[in-house]
């Protein structure tokens, strides 16, 4: 009974509902957190997982090897690696393709790669208007890696040493 | 050339006077309207911003004061898409159906002591009557569609705002019973004499209730039942684009600021200012309907939608109860001459 009439007080009052619009009200006041997009930017990690790219070894030698275990660990089923034996013996990748719509950017291959050699870069603004575009080629991985070889590698040396890498390049 | 006009003025028989003055003075309160209905929208987005902690619209015109603008062209240039087994006639008939009652109601409002279009003495009834009306134009709509979603909002919205104009209906009784009289004019000016004069006080839960059950009738946030976008997508509007969704969204947030301009006439003494005899004004009137849109937008920013079954039960079990004794104690009040009001 007693309980029943603190309710009925209590809801009659309308404590609770001003409460929340005392809550909402002051938030009016508060700092707004938006970013202006194009022209700010939210920071990002240093393990930012964005668009891929094939790295190659300072003398300019691609470092894929094709051992084919980022195209096995893929949940999404995105890569797609051809093979061939290239003329001095060794073993590369004829092509090496990624399907954008597929891959859900989760960077196991990164993880999987022994060689260090496809990793997923800081760029996620893009686009393509045309399908076949959706597909990166081993061309395009490549020159992706070229791009961005100095914030890739930083951000690599950077996570090893457990810093924070939030320098831009 | 004020001659000029003046001449041209007389020719008119006197009969074609008359009418045209009276659509030159529906002009001019029907266009600001419009424009007032552009900006609330913009001012719900940037109010509701704020208080999420967001800026809001920002990129159309100077800190976004275009935006109602762009958006307006927008659903101007957009198709108009007919269901393919709707009611065309009917499908058509349904936005004009809820806005045209939403600006007649227009008609009885008084801005100021002389600024009101037609002075009746049935003026509450008319209001009554034409806030009632505009749940045909969400029925329609509902019906003429042709589909599950905006069906079962038209039923929903309905059933809805009917329950709440049963306790609007009676609020209303409260005021008519404190002022003695249907004519708007005389309502506020039977609130004279300063903040305490004013119905809100002596009629205080049937003025809460009013404007609650107001928020209901025109299905704004938190009885968006009619809407209820993360159940059925949009309700009764749902198969509409363009102009015709346009007509509905004017109607909404005409009947809005008509809601605010009625419970600021009725309970907050209109143009009357809260010091008695401190220049009554049109301005009073603006600010009292202006704080209470601010309340229908906080209210959106703050509250979740309210469950169906609790809707109904709010309107039968507590607010008709609560008018109808209210009523009673106020009848009290008017037969002992309670001072200052009924004195």
């Amino acid at each position: 009974m007693k309980n029943k009439i603190k309710q009925l007080i209590k809801s009659f009052s309308l404590l609770e509902l001003l409460q929340g619009m005392r809550f909402t009200g002051k938030n009016y006041f508060a700092k707004k957190i938006t970013v202006f997009y194009p022209e700010e930017k939210t920071p990002q990690s240093n393990r930012f997982r964005g668009l891929h790219a094939l790295r190659r070894y300072p003398n300019g030698e691609e470092r894929c090897i094709a051992c084919k275990l980022c195209e096995i660990s893929c949940p999404a089923v995105a890569i797609t690696i051809e093979s061939h034996c290239r003329d001095d013996g060794s073993r590369r990748t004829s092509s090496y393709e990624i399907d954008l719509f597929k891959c859900i950017f989760c960077g196991i291959c990164q993880d999987a790669c022994p060689v260090d050699a496809i990793v997923e870069t800081r760029v996620f603004e893009y686009c393509f208007d045309k399908n076949e575009d959706r597909t990166l080629n081993k061309a395009k991985l490549l020159s992706i890696g070229d791009k961005h070889e100095k914030q890739i590698a930083y951000d690599r040396a950077s996570n090893m040493t457990n810093k924070r890498g939030d320098r831009e390049f | 050339m004020i001659e000029f006009i003046m001449t041209i003025w007389g020719w008119f028989y006197p009969e074609i006077q008359t009418i045209l003055i009276i659509v030159f003075k529906i002009i001019i309160i029907v266009l600001p309207l419009m424009l007032a209905v552009a900006y609330l929208t913009f001012a719900e987005r940037k109010i509701i911003g704020f208080m999420q902690m967001r800026i809001g619209p920002n990129r159309v015109g100077p800190r976004g004061w275009l935006q109602p603008i762009a958006d307006t062209v927008k659903l101007m240039l957009k198709e108009i898409i007919f269901p393919a087994q709707s009611n065309k006639f009917l499908f058509i008939l349904a936005p004009v159906l809820s806005l045209t009652p939403a600006l007649a109601a227009w008609a009885v409002i008084p801005f100021s002591d002389t600024m009101i279009l037609s002075d009746i003495d049935a003026g509450l009834l008319y209001i009554l009557a034409l806030t009632s009306l505009g749940v045909y134009g969400v029925l329609i709509a509902g019906w003429a569609s042709n589909s599950k979603y905006a069906y079962l909002g038209a039923m929903r919205a309905a059933a809805q705002i009917i329950s709440y104009e049963i306790a609007m209906g009676f609020a209303l009784v409260g005021v008519l019973m404190a002022s003695g009289s249907l004519n708007l004019g005389d309502i506020v000016d039977a609130q004279s004499g300063g903040l305490f004069h004013w119905f809100f006080i002596p009629l205080f839960p049937l003025f809460f209730i009013y404007f609650i059950a107001g928020v209901a009738e025109t299905n704004r946030a938190p009885f968006d039942m009619a809407e209820g976008e993360s159940e059925i997508v949009a309700g009764f509007h749902v198969e509409y684009s363009g102009m015709a969704f346009a007509l509905f969204f004017l109607a909404e947030y005409a009947n809005m600021i008509l809601i605010s301009a009625l419970t600021s006439v009725m309970f907050l003494g209109g143009w009357q200012s809260p010091i008695a005899g401190f220049g009554d004004s049109i301005f009073w009137f603006f600010t009292k309907t202006s704080l209470f849109l601010l309340l229908f937008l906080w209210f959106r920013a703050t509250f979740p939608r309210y469950r169906y079954d609790q809707i109904m039960r709010l309107g039968w079990k507590v607010f008709l109860p609560i008018t109808i004794a209210w009523l009673f104690i106020l009848g009290l009040a008017i037969y002992f001459k309670l001072p200052p009001w009924f004195a």
